[in-house]
């Protein structure tokens, strides 16, 4: 069953005069379970690919569905409840709420919730126990480390159970090893079922997913399945 | 964890911007304080002194005839016709609009009376209430309270040589001099005081009265106002006030409360700027912040709310912070006014209006802010994605 449905999505940016063309009839289907890799040069529509699809910026024309809800077809306040519900964000830069905790972000999703202050606390606990800070709740920020605070965003990411998680770049601003701790916990969020859209410039990365495409001009260039084994030499 | 959760953190950390939107608004509110508590208290003391300047208005019967009397000098050989005032019509006083203002009535019975072959002035009086109303008497012996009692006034006592605890016969009837007024200077000087109802029964008008003086407070009512509801409930007299003194006094109040009035509403515009500006500021700072909170989920309303609550506790905390040092200044103040006699009195509504007023310029000045945060587009406030 298709989880993501873009169909013919054009987005294009006014900048001054000219006219910047960041999606280009863009059609693509996601299936739900699926760890999907997107790859291409700077300036590609990576990012506003994530942006549309989030919910974040809408096309210029086209459709996306997620779920069978057509996404722009909501109302602003509607949407901003689909992204609660529906999406989870990890921002390439982390983005936690500085002035907060590991937990306290965590539960961010959770603050506009009817949610108890026990259940809040209680799913925020179990994720950050999932992504193996159970002892760094009470730190800020910027008293955790950029692996440590890349979990944070993923827990916070998936605390409010979404069916789809984006992912911007999440080991851009990571060293090797902690980027490889990050993915292989990508990987067991998959492996449990989650929908993973990431994007990456990494081609180190390609080994985690199960589906990687190549976008180029606003365009899938290329749209490939594999297995860890049979990386793609295309790419 | 809930909204006000994540408000109160962000002031925690941005203590210099918290502390700098409540100094803002902390000097509006303290300033409107200690102004108007300084009207207010200026005003009292005013009201204190017209209580002791005595009588403010007048109640005479109704004559059609011109006044022939300048500065206690009657033309000769004019006879006052006269003309009294019913003493049961008195009680109508009461159900004027403004009776709260009335401090005190002094009906009075005048006539003349005969005393050694002389004719001499008898005035009768509410002795608790003319003592309120003539402050400044100075009595050997004590004031008339029944019977056959007179106080004696000074140039009367000196005519007769009257004696405290003298007896002197009035209308061939007995009287006991039971005090002697010092010299006023005034008509008070030619009088022979009497309890009312003994007056009445001398000069033959039982349940009439010639004239009666009325101490109004008019702090916050205009004089005129009275008279005219006074002359409403009293037909057939003339009712007039001392307006002169008491106009002055509440011109110059007037003139004081109006610049209290401008000084603090230009003080307030300016501290709603100072709010507007910082919060305007903040939200700038906070565009990236905001951008987060509305791709995880929020919506626009749940950001508007969080603005505008930091505002409101913000602008909670400065009114009360406000108040309090208003009321401080103003107790530092007032020492230096009207010789230290002015007092300061507590004002629950300028308590309670001071903090609602803070609240509501704070909650006022933040809306453009936050209206312009909750709609901040997610993507454009989100460059990272």
């Amino acid at each position: 069953m298709s989880l993501i449905t873009l169909d013919k999505v054009n987005k294009n940016y006014i900048n001054g005069a000219d006219c910047v063309i960041a999606l280009n009839g863009l059609c693509l289907t996601v299936e739900e379970g699926t760890f999907l890799g997107v790859m291409g040069p700077s300036g590609s529509g990576k990012s506003t690919l994530l942006s549309v699809l989030g919910g974040l910026a809408s096309p210029s024309s086209g459709s996306v569905s997620v779920d069978g809800i057509d996404v722009y077809g909501l109302s602003v306040e509607k949407q901003a409840d689909f992204r609660r519900e529906y999406l989870g964000f990890i921002f390439q830069s982390h983005n936690l709420i500085p002035y907060l905790n590991a937990m306290e972000n965590v539960m961010l999703p959770l603050a506009v919730t009817r949610l108890s202050a026990e259940e809040k606390r209680r799913r925020a606990n179990d994720m950050l126990a999932r992504v193996g800070l159970p002892d760094r709740m009470l730190h800020l920020p910027q008293q955790l480390s950029g692996g440590e605070q890349e979990r944070v965003a993923i827990a916070r990411a998936l605390v409010n159970n979404p069916p789809l998680l984006l992912a911007d770049e999440p080991t851009g601003s990571l060293d090797t090893a902690t980027s490889l701790q990050v993915m292989s916990l990508l990987k067991e969020l998959h492996e449990d079922g989650q929908t993973i859209l990431m994007v990456t410039h990494n081609r180190e990365n390609l080994q985690w997913f199960d589906r990687t495409v190549y976008l180029r001009d606003g365009r899938v260039e290329k749209d490939l399945c594999h297995s860890r084994d049979e990386l793609p030499q295309a790419i | 964890m809930r909204l006000e959760h994540i408000v109160l953190h962000n002031l925690r950390r941005r203590k210099g911007r918290a502390v700098f939107l409540v100094a803002g608004l902390l000097i509006g509110v303290a300033t409107v304080v200690t102004l108007l508590s300084l009207t207010d208290a200026l005003g009292r003391r005013a009201q204190n002194e017209l209580e002791n300047f005595g009588a403010n208005i007048i109640i005479t019967p109704r004559s059609d005839e011109l006044t022939l009397n300048y500065g206690g000098v009657q033309l000769s050989g004019v006879n006052l016709v006269a003309k009294e005032i019913e003493q049961a019509s008195l009680v109508r006083i009461d159900d004027i609009p403004n009776r709260r203002n009335v401090a005190t009535i002094g009906p009075k019975v005048l006539g003349a009376v005969e005393v050694e072959g002389q004719r001499v002035m008898m005035m009768g009086v509410d002795p608790a209430a003319e003592l309120k109303l003539k402050r400044w008497w100075t009595i050997a012996g004590r004031q008339v309270e029944k019977g056959n009692e007179l106080l004696v006034g000074y140039t009367v006592a000196k005519r007769f040589n009257l004696n405290m605890g003298g007896s002197v016969q009035v209308n061939g009837h007995a009287y006991t001099v039971v005090g002697l007024l010092a010299r006023t200077g005034s008509q008070d000087d030619q009088l022979l005081i009497a309890p009312l109802p003994t007056a009445q029964a001398e000069l033959s008008k039982q349940g009439q009265v010639s004239m009666i003086e009325i101490a109004a407070l008019c702090h916050d009512c205009p004089v005129d106002d009275m008279v005219n509801q006074l002359q409403q409930v009293l037909p057939g007299t003339d009712v007039q006030a001392v307006q002169q003194v008491v106009k002055t006094r509440m011109h110059a109040l007037d003139q004081f409360r109006l610049f209290a009035w401008g000084v603090a509403v230009t003080v307030v515009i300016i501290g709603a700027l100072l709010v507007f500006v910082t919060m305007m500021g903040a939200i700038s700072e906070r565009t990236r912040e905001i951008g987060i909170f509305r791709a995880i989920g929020y919506r626009r309303r749940h950001v508007l709310h969080m603005v505008l609550m930091e505002a409101a506790i913000v602008s909670t905390l400065a009114g009360v912070l406000g108040y309090l040092v208003g009321v401080g200044a103003t107790l530092a103040a007032l020492p230096l006014l009207e010789g230290g006699k002015a007092t300061w009195h507590w004002n629950p509504t300028l308590a309670i209006t001071a903090v609602l007023a803070a609240i509501f310029v704070g909650l006022l000045a933040s809306l453009q802010p936050a209206l312009r945060a909750s709609r901040l587009e997610p993507s454009e406030a989100l460059r990272a994605l």
